[in-house]
């Protein structure tokens, strides 16, 4: 009898250890599988962005490089950009103030004018609303790009070809209808009560938009404005299609084209070096 | 007599104020005045920055032969199939990654947030110069990538870029790159909204693992997933910076796309009308996948 039940004790006790080995094992595995799948990803993410870095940080002539980090770690590039040290980069300082004042404006335009449409839209309840949420909903998905043509020529009849103010209004006219879908779904989680007691209490429509709403809906203004800065500051087929003049241009073409084009004009200069 | 002349005279006033009130709703005069000056600005800006141009595009290319002389085009005819592989493979691949890594990304544990915050990097850096990177990445000469595989494996390496389909795939890869963190998040966010009765439930009926994904995952998620990738055709079909910054539509002409043939036409052959009709030759898929979002998206509230 006590031999049986030690048996069976026996037993019980190997399977438990057996399948505390294989609770182990699946855990290793499973460590493993993620330690595995976590180093393919930080080299999928970082080498690119590595051999930008890595670019940037290479002394100007070293163009045959067949090694994979630079063999001397200079700064000289971004003191050429810096110290506009370049035919190409003479206007930095300026392209780079143009491009501040433009995500500024795109910034306050977008949460202003998206503020006031979805208070009147959503607090408010203006009658006929929602024609002007499906207008935000098709410029939303309409793809930006597929309008670059003809939006360069109706600036020319606006008058406004080559100035700043063309891609400040087509980079709003993009990022007002995702504003709105924001501040329209933010809005819900503040009771229209909140309103309506103000209105109750006498105030007028824009001071219960610039004392309540507003202060409200800080954390999307924060979100969107984070946003269409972004837009404007990433944004390159407009300024590269309506801003011609150099002074009137932002970083992102000239920065591309000089980086596009320093490449390719010292190979040739070393390529001719090598060959003379 | 006298009544019905009293009634006639009262008629115009009460069609008046009703309409006014059908127009004002709820509101009274001077607020519904302050209501329609706040939506003002919004409108403004869409019909002189939307309408007008949307109009005007139309107007360019509503030649029919300006569609005969585009669709004899050889590039033209390139361009095309181009799109459609970057559309189906750019989307489904970064999409399907982007599902089974936001599976991924749910396990706890700190070392999970920080590679989550290593792998939104490529969304968070300008895309232009990554793009341009990417494109220096594959230089034939001194590339990285052909540095890497000489290092490593002594192998020659390609000139990737110079070959039609080895430069689209660059594209493609350089799109799934910069975009699958992003929609990673999003289904991260959505995964993250199903609620933990839901999943726990299912474990305790025996839901793990895969069957858990088909039969309790899936089907929660499925409605977003559609969305996303339907918004991602959309955005993908008007992306013009990857193909300008790492193949440049090259070699020849052979890699271009939609987006980025309609620029070239434009202005670097002085053809704007050409230029328009390429981007309208997309409007019989566009037009449909409109619908479907704008119906899809007012009804399921999702954030982007």
């Amino acid at each position: 009898m006590s031999t049986i039940t030690a048996e069976a004790r026996l037993t019980s006790s190997r399977t438990a250890s057996r399948a505390l080995r294989a609770v182990r094992r699946r855990h290793h595995l499973e460590t493993a599988g993620t330690l595995l799948l976590s180093v393919v990803l930080i080299v999928w993410t970082i080498v690119p962005i590595y051999n930008m870095v890595m670019i940037s940080l290479e002394p100007e002539g070293d163009v045959f490089t067949d090694h994979i980090w630079p063999r001397v770690w200079s700064i000289e590039s971004f003191w050429g950009v810096l110290t506009q040290g370049h035919w190409y980069l003479e206007h930095f300082w300026h392209q780079f103030a143009n491009s501040i004042y433009m995500g500024a404006m795109v910034t306050i335009l977008t949460l202003t004018i998206g503020t006031l449409t979805s208070f009147s839209i959503g607090r408010m309840r203006i009658r006929y609303g929602w024609l002007v949420s499906n207008a935000a909903l098709l410029t939303y998905v309409i793809p930006a790009s597929f309008l670059a043509i003809p939006f360069y020529r109706i600036m020319q009849n606006y008058g406004l070809a080559n100035n700043l103010w063309s891609v400040i209004a087509a980079l709003v006219a993009f990022a007002t209808p995702y504003a709105f879908f924001v501040f329209q779904e933010y809005g819900r989680s503040i009771p229209i009560e909140v309103d309506e007691s103000a209105r109750i209490d006498g105030a007028s429509p824009i001071q219960i938009y610039l004392r309540i709403y507003l202060p409200l809906m800080a954390p999307a203004l924060v979100a969107v404005g984070t946003y269409a800065m972004l837009l404007a500051w990433n944004e390159y087929l407009y300024q590269f299609l309506l801003l011609s003049s150099k002074s009137s241009m932002t970083v992102p073409p000239p920065v591309a084209i000089y980086y596009a084009f320093r490449r390719r004009m010292t190979a040739g200069l070393t390529m001719g070096g090598v060959k003379g | 007599m006298n009544g019905a002349s009293v009634l006639d005279i009262d008629r115009p006033a009460i069609r008046r104020r009703t309409l006014a009130r059908s127009l004002r709703g709820t509101l009274k005069g001077g607020e519904y005045t302050w209501a329609v000056a706040f939506v003002v600005p919004y409108i403004a800006v869409f019909l002189a920055f939307v309408v007008y141009p949307v109009v005007y595009g139309l107007w360019m290319g509503s030649e029919a032969s300006l569609y005969r002389e585009l669709f004899a085009d050889p590039i033209y005819q390139s361009t095309v199939v181009n799109t459609v592989l970057y559309l189906a493979l750019g989307v489904n691949v970064k999409m399907f990654l982007a599902l089974l890594l936001s599976g991924f990304f749910m396990r706890p544990g700190r070392w999970m947030k920080a590679l989550l915050l290593i792998f939104v990097l490529p969304w968070a850096v300008p895309q232009i110069s990554t793009f341009i990177s990417i494109h220096w990445m594959l230089n034939g000469e001194w590339g990285f990538l052909n540095n890497v595989l000489y290092g490593l494996f002594h192998i020659e390496g390609p000139y990737w870029l110079n070959d039609r389909w080895s430069a689209l795939g660059a594209v493609i890869v350089a799109h799934i790159w910069k975009w699958t963190p992003f929609w990673t998040l999003i289904l991260l966010a959505g995964r993250m909204a199903i609620p933990l009765e839901i999943r726990d439930t299912a474990k305790v009926d025996g839901a793990t693992g895969l069957s858990g994904f088909v039969h309790i995952t899936f089907p929660l998620l499925a409605n977003l997933y559609l969305i996303c990738t339907l918004l991602s055709t959309i955005f993908l079909l008007g992306d013009f910076n990857a193909v300008t910054f790492v193949s440049g539509g090259g070699p020849a002409n052979q890699g271009h796309v939609l987006a980025t043939i309609g620029i070239r036409n434009a202005f670097d052959l002085a053809q704007p009308r050409l230029g328009v009709a390429a981007v309208m030759s997309a409007l019989p898929m566009v037009i449909p996948l409109v619908i479907v979002l704008m119906r899809k998206l007012r009804t399921a509230e999702v954030q982007l």
